[in-house]
């Protein structure tokens, strides 16, 4: 691992830029208030006399260099931390091998921690910017928003009865047993801790119960672990953080009360659930709320974005002034509100909500963990072997009973029973995160043994983030790879594998959900009647179909430009590898081993995986990316407009040339197809403006032309809708309907090998019309896949 | 269970159906063995996926569905519902051809005269089959092998890789050295693989 100088330079700069940061933060010997929340604090002026390196030269006298730090300290601060935790990031990705082996939370404790030595070899204390208040107002809120936001909603709903399962009984039982074994340790005298009472116990381990899959999911993502597990480790971690965050305060203020009273305990039992349902109720509520007022932006796009997060961080603190639980109520309104937004807002906006989400989110996360890092070295630890090292066991312990016990009880309930791989990587998956760190960080000072507590939670965190991040892929690699003996597979066993196992996720999708269909179906009809009526626009959005659509006609203009000067276009194409073919020699080729694991490395690392969907969307710390979408949906465009216009597969040079013409009308030019006034709408336009165009343009096609591109887009929409689930991503929807005018397309696109040059003539008319229907049935081949969909108006043809 | 059996009624030709997919109503020996249950479910997805009530299934309701057109060889996986010459398949042929997911009956004894049931390993290699020979012929052709290649493998594998992988598969697998992989070659190919785990859908048990 020979670092060039070129990766060696964001290190160094890292570094510098570490150094900086804290040797610029020591000049200033200011610590916060714990407990105050003003962000208005001031340090008194004495201190910036004392601390201030530069001198002021001739302070009497109208001074001509000032330096006013204190006016600007705490956005400064802000920012310098902030900006350290993005260079930490933007560091670990010089070495992508890093992220996969380390997971990310590692490297930031990592960083934070040198940066804590640092600051405690220049004895300065960090910044107490993590109160209670900053961390429950400020910073939580966009991590649990982020999360929500990015939950796929179809699998989560499939799974919603395993993931509150898990979520809520799962924590519950961690709670109540590391809970009650540490009052057991407790009571034995040798560890010296007697004085924590049972209350006290709870709300630790309530503390340390919150787990956090962000380590696990990329691992799961690597060895194609099945989509249902994905998604319940998902879910468990956001819904335990609610439950946790409810557990806390509901011990918080239990452990504050001297004498515990069994009417109590019922009242907190009611309590909870109060608080978890009024939660959710309040969140969908908002959610709706929202979803209405977009409907009428559409004049105002810019502020789009801004009244989705507005509506978000209100739902949060309304939830907070009721005291019920607020992380589920932002949830649910985002869960809820995602649907009807993305179809509401324009595409500029629905980017720049996921961006901005993830970005506020990430950074959060970043910083907390950051905080770990440092606060871990700098703060005055107590520490009890005892306590602590039971603690830990516990955790670990009562985990993997509690996968064990709860995945007996609800397996039979479950489609797809989970086995004990999976039991395993839910359990040994169980990292502890940034949640746990800030509520056992923003303790009340009245309780007894906080330092102990805040001690055991960063042992618990330190030692699941590390040992059990770097070690759980190798685990589970091992495991897998027990069944299949990798360095035996031939590369048609890859291939083979692989296309069965996308055969039978197309299966099952085909198959549809099982468990929960009845409640599904009636929720879509409600939907479709009322909600949607109510909470959607009327004419049509902007959508990424049509955008996509025109850049792909864009692109077929280009290519079609490219042919008739003669190069070759860029896309990749079966045409050209069919000449080559012709020309290669039928010798068996020799393939060195060294080939074939070459070989191997490529199909592993290019072949798609299997629902690429829900796991990108899962992905924490990147944005959800649809590149493996638009390739396939692409390259369905790509074929079909190749074989239709080549007709064949089995042309040669010369034909193969004077087909290209063909996707050209007689007699007209490149620019009467393709004008420029298209370019202008690429980007931007709307369906309106495409009917004008095309019917002023070709007046004698009047109403096929111009319905054309409306109406197939209309009728998928119903369709697609009405057929599938609640799923929020409108990309998908627009996938959908893009690919099924591809899909229908490119059936086609296998058939005109079949059919002779004459039809084919016919039906490259032009390639936009191509696009959208299918060729004449000319053949006496009647294929079935050629049939003419019915919501296709008669083409008149004019040659 | 009366409710099931009301609806069991609906369904047209349920008998039949049950008969060849097989049914536990008693433990008998049948080729397909779906359950009823099993198969008042798909029923159920059929009518759901048939918008329009006309009893049959066409590629476009197929097409409908988002995940099947973001799957790589989704329309290849539409296509094989669809027996040439048809343009429809109805609810029987749909269960037909999903039984072909039902994972293998361990216990079923032999019996020497009674069909193949559909769900047999070969029966599943069978349909895994015509999903590369589009064509029908009963042969994978190296065109057929790099269409399905280039539709599994992303955009950045160059032309030259996707061939050199093609001419090693088929290398691999062609016994007879005419540069096509039949049907036995194929089979014989993947006699190390436990095609049952890979080919079947748990919950069609």
């Amino acid at each position: 691992m020979v670092l060039n100088f070129n990766e060696r330079s964001p290190f160094t700069f890292l570094m510098c830029v570490i150094c900086i940061a804290s040797l610029g933060y020591g000049a200033n010997v200011m610590a916060f208030e714990p407990t105050s929340t003003s962000p208005s604090k001031l340090p008194p002026w004495s201190q910036v006399e004392d601390t201030d390196p530069d001198p002021d030269p001739g302070e009497t006298t109208q001074a001509v260099f000032t330096l006013n730090y204190p006016r600007i300290q705490i956005p400064f601060e802000i920012t310098l931390w902030v900006l350290l935790a993005s260079f930490a990031k933007i560091g670990f990705h010089v070495y992508h091998k890093i992220t996969v082996w380390v997971p990310e939370s590692c490297l930031l404790i990592s960083i934070g921690l040198i940066v804590g030595g640092i600051m405690h070899s220049l004895h300065e204390k960090p910044p107490a910017v993590l109160t209670s208040n900053a961390f429950f107002l400020y910073m939580l809120p966009p991590i649990v928003l982020d999360s929500g936001y990015f939950m796929p909603t179809r699998p989560f709903f499939e799974n919603f009865g395993t993931v509150l399962w898990f979520a809520v009984v799962g924590t519950l039982w961690n709670s109540i047993g590391i809970g009650i074994s540490l009052f057991a340790i407790c009571q034995i005298e040798v560890f010296g801790v007697q004085d924590i009472t049972l209350q006290e116990n709870f709300l630790f381990a309530s503390i340390i119960s919150a787990v956090e899959p962000v380590a696990v999911l990329t691992v799961f993502e690597d060895i194609s672990v099945h989509e249902q597990l994905y998604i319940v480790v998902f879910g468990e971690c956001l819904f335990n953080d609610a439950v946790t965050v409810v557990l806390y305060n509901l011990f918080n203020h239990v452990a504050a009360l001297e004498v515990v009273e069994a009417g109590d305990v019922f009242l907190d039992i009611g309590r909870f659930f109060v608080v978890g349902l009024g939660g959710t109720i309040f969140g969908a509520l908002f959610g709706f709320v929202t979803a209405f007022t977009t409907r009428f932006t559409g004049k105002v796009r810019e502020i789009e974005p801004l009244i989705i997060f507005l509506y978000s961080y209100l739902a949060y603190l309304i939830a907070e002034l009721f005291a019920i639980s607020s992380i589920m109520a932002i949830v649910i309104c985002a869960l809820t509100m995602k649907y009807y937004v993305e179809e509401n807002v324009s595409q500029r906006s629905c980017t720049t909500i996921r961006h901005v989400i993830k970005m506020v989110g990430s950074v959060s996360e970043t910083l907390i963990f950051f905080f770990l890092g440092v606060v871990t070295i700098t703060t005055e630890h107590e520490w009890n072997w005892g306590y602590i090292l039971f603690a830990l066991l516990f955790a670990l312990l009562w985990r993997g009973l509690g996968i064990l016990v709860l995945t007996q009880i609800i397996n039979p309930f479950r489609t797809i029973p989970f086995n004990f791989k999976d039991q395993f990587g839910l359990a040994y998956g169980g990292l502890r995160g940034a949640v746990s760190f800030a509520l056992a960080f923003t303790l009340p000072d009245n309780i007894g043994r906080k330092d102990l507590f805040i001690t055991g939670t960063i042992v618990v965190i330190i030692f699941t983030v590390f040992i059990q991040g770097i070690t759980i892929r190798p685990l589970l690699k091992l495991m897998n790879v027990r069944k299949t003996n990798r360095n035996q597979e031939t590369i048609n066993d890859e291939i083979h594998k692989r296309l069965m196992e996308h055969t039978v996720a197309g299966i099952e999708d085909l198959c549809g959900q099982w468990s929960h269909y009845y409640w599904k179906d009636k929720f879509m009809k409600f939907n479709n009647r009322i909600l949607r009526k109510i909470l959607i626009r009327d004419n049509h959005p902007e959508s990424s179909i049509v955008a996509l659509y025109k850049k792909l006609e864009l692109q077929n203009a280009m290519e079609v430009l490219d042919q008739m000067s003669g190069d070759i276009s860029a896309a990749p194409s079966l045409i050209s590898l069919h000449e080559e073919r012709k020309n290669a020699s039928k010798s068996r080729k020799k393939f060195l081993s060294s080939d074939v694991t070459n070989m191997h490395e490529l199909l592993s690392k290019n072949m798609y995986k299997i629902r690429h969907r829900t796991v990108s969307y899962t992905n924490k710390h990147t944005l959800p990316d649809d590149i493996t979408a638009r390739e396939i949906l692409m390259r369905r465009h790509t074929s079909l407009r190749r074989s239709l216009r080549a007709g064949s597969f089995h042309g040669t040079n010369a034909a193969k040339m004077s087909q290209k013409y063909f996707s050209l009308p007689m007699g007209r030019s490149l620019n009467s197809r393709f004008p420029p006034r298209r370019l202008v709408h690429a980007g931007d336009g709307d369906i309106e403006s495409e009917i004008n165009y095309s019917s002023i343009r070709h007046p004698q096609r009047v109403s096929s032309k111009a319905v054309m591109p409306l109406r197939p887009l209309n009728t998928l929409k119903e369709v697609a809708s009405s057929v599938n689930t609640v799923d929020g991503q409108n990309e998908e929807q627009r996938g959908c309907r893009r690919s099924h005018l591809g899909s229908n397309v490119s059936r086609s696109g296998h058939l005109t090998s079949h059919l002779p040059h004459g039809s084919s003539r016919n039906c490259s008319d032009g390639d936009h019309d191509a696009w959208v229907e299918e060729p004449q049935n000319n053949s006496d081949v009647q294929h079935p896949l050629m049939r003419r969909p019915h919501w296709l108006p008669q083409k008149p043809h004019d040659k | 269970m009366g409710s099931t059996n009301s609806t069991l009624l609906k369904i047209p030709n349920v008998e039949v159906l049950m008969q060849e997919t097989g049914l536990k109503l008693v433990a008998e020996e049948n080729c397909l063995n779906v359950s009823p249950a099993h198969i008042i479910r798909l029923h159920d997805r059929f009518k759901a996926l048939d918008k329009e009530g006309r009893g049959h299934l066409c590629p476009h309701d197929f097409g409908a569905i988002k995940e099947l057109a973001m799957n790589p060889i989704g329309d290849r996986i539409i296509g094989a519902f669809f027996s040439p010459g048809k343009e429809t398949v109805d609810f029987h042929t749909f269960v037909k051809i999903l039984a072909h997911f039902r994972p293998v009956d361990k216990d079923r004894p032999k019996e020497p005269n009674s069909p193949e049931p559909i769900n047999s390993r070969s029966n599943k290699l069978k349909f895994a089959f015509q999903l590369y020979d589009q064509d029908k012929d009963g042969k994978i052709s190296r065109d057929e092998l790099l269409q399905v290649l280039r539709a599994m493998l992303g955009m950045q594998v160059t032309d030259e890789q996707l061939e050199s992988i093609a001419d090693r598969t088929i290398q691999e697998a062609d016994l007879d050295r005419d540069d096509t992989i039949s049907f036995e070659e194929f089979r014989k190919s993947l006699e190390k693989i436990n095609i049952d785990h890979k080919m079947s859908i748990r919950f069609l048990r």
